[in-house]
């Protein structure tokens, strides 16, 4: 039983890291985008634009919060 | 794929090549056996655009990830990986990871050509944990676009070209471009994983399966122009030289 209970907890553990690990901004960024295509499906080229921004523009923020600071 | 190659050479180098062939051998077919016991499930059991949304979702979060990290890598925010350096620590760590008469045992055990424990499990690690990645996207690319199969022969080419690269130059790993491949994996994954996401909730692309070349250019530009606007953010002149990195990040 405690075997088993390592191997839920190291497969946990290897979704977690997968998924959110030190960047948890790009998984949230990620539920977004996913929110955001399911919500403007109908609205043709608008919805199709508002996903790609919404990815370059999460991109840009996590990978400027990601930078190296003076100190 | 290009760390696990280099833990692989080093633990043959150090541990002797039968344990870290064996290792490895082991490492891919296990590799295969969950590509074929998650990916054909996958594929026949969960309804296509679910499928696709969950897929994108998975290649957005690995795709922006790596893109992240090369921008930061070739603006100089983050030290350029280094293979030697990997090469060096893992050397360092089989070469002192036993002691005593056991060691010395086991030593000429392996250096007679026997199965070395250590060597073994170093280059099962190395490749299991590495390749979960490439599994992982073989499995989303594959099940989604209903060829996993076509992704599966994909990837084990790659592998071949990265183990005949190895071959080749063995130490001279750090001769491998992985930021740039990074980078150009990075820019496939998200754009793949966009596409995807547009594609199962219903998103009309213009110009259908074309539109994913629009994609490729779209990040690839988007990339360039991040690496020029994260240049400039340097703390200081020098800062943007490149230093080793620590194993592992």
């Amino acid at each position: 039983m405690a075997t088993v209970g390592r191997w839920v907890a190291a497969f946990g553990r290897f979704w977690w890291d997968f998924l959110v690990g030190d960047t948890p901004e790009l998984f949230v960024a990620v539920l977004v985008v996913i929110g955001l295509a399911l919500a403007l499906h109908r609205n043709g080229g608008l919805g199709a634009a508002v996903v790609i921004v919404a990815a370059v523009g999460f991109l840009s923020l996590s990978t400027w919060r990601g930078r190296r600071r003076r100190g | 794929m290009v760390e696990a190659l280099t833990i692989v050479v080093a633990s043959g180098v150090s541990r002797g090549w039968r344990s870290a062939i064996e290792g490895t051998v082991v490492a891919v077919v296990t590799l295969a056996v969950i590509v074929l016991a998650v990916g054909i499930p996958l594929i026949h059991l969960v309804p296509l655009d679910a499928l696709r949304v969950v897929v994108g979702g998975l290649l957005l979060v690995l795709g922006l990830n790596w893109l992240r990290k090369a921008v930061l890598r070739s603006s100089g925010h983050k030290a350029i990986h280094d293979e030697d350096a990997i090469y060096a620590k893992t050397i360092a760590e089989l070469s002192g990871g036993s002691s005593g008469a056991s060691a010395s045992s086991g030593e000429k055990g392996w250096r007679a050509g026997r199965r070395d424990a250590t060597g073994f499990v170093v280059a099962f690690k190395g490749v299991f944990l590495e390749g979960l990645e490439v599994v992982m996207i073989v499995i989303t690319l594959g099940s989604s676009s209903n060829h996993l199969g076509l992704a599966a022969v994909a990837a084990a080419a790659a592998v071949v070209v990265v183990g005949s690269v190895g071959a080749l130059v063995a130490r001279q790993l750090s001769e491998v471009p992985e930021n740039s491949l990074k980078m150009g994996v990075g820019i496939m994954l998200t754009s793949f994983g966009v596409f995807w996401v547009g594609e199962g909730s219903g998103i009309a692309w213009p110009g259908s399966d074309l539109f994913l070349l629009a994609l490729v250019a779209l990040f690839a530009a988007s990339a360039a122009v991040l690496i020029q606007v994260m240049r400039r953010a340097l703390p200081s002149p020098d800062a943007s030289r490149t230093v080793s990195e620590p194993v592992g990040s």
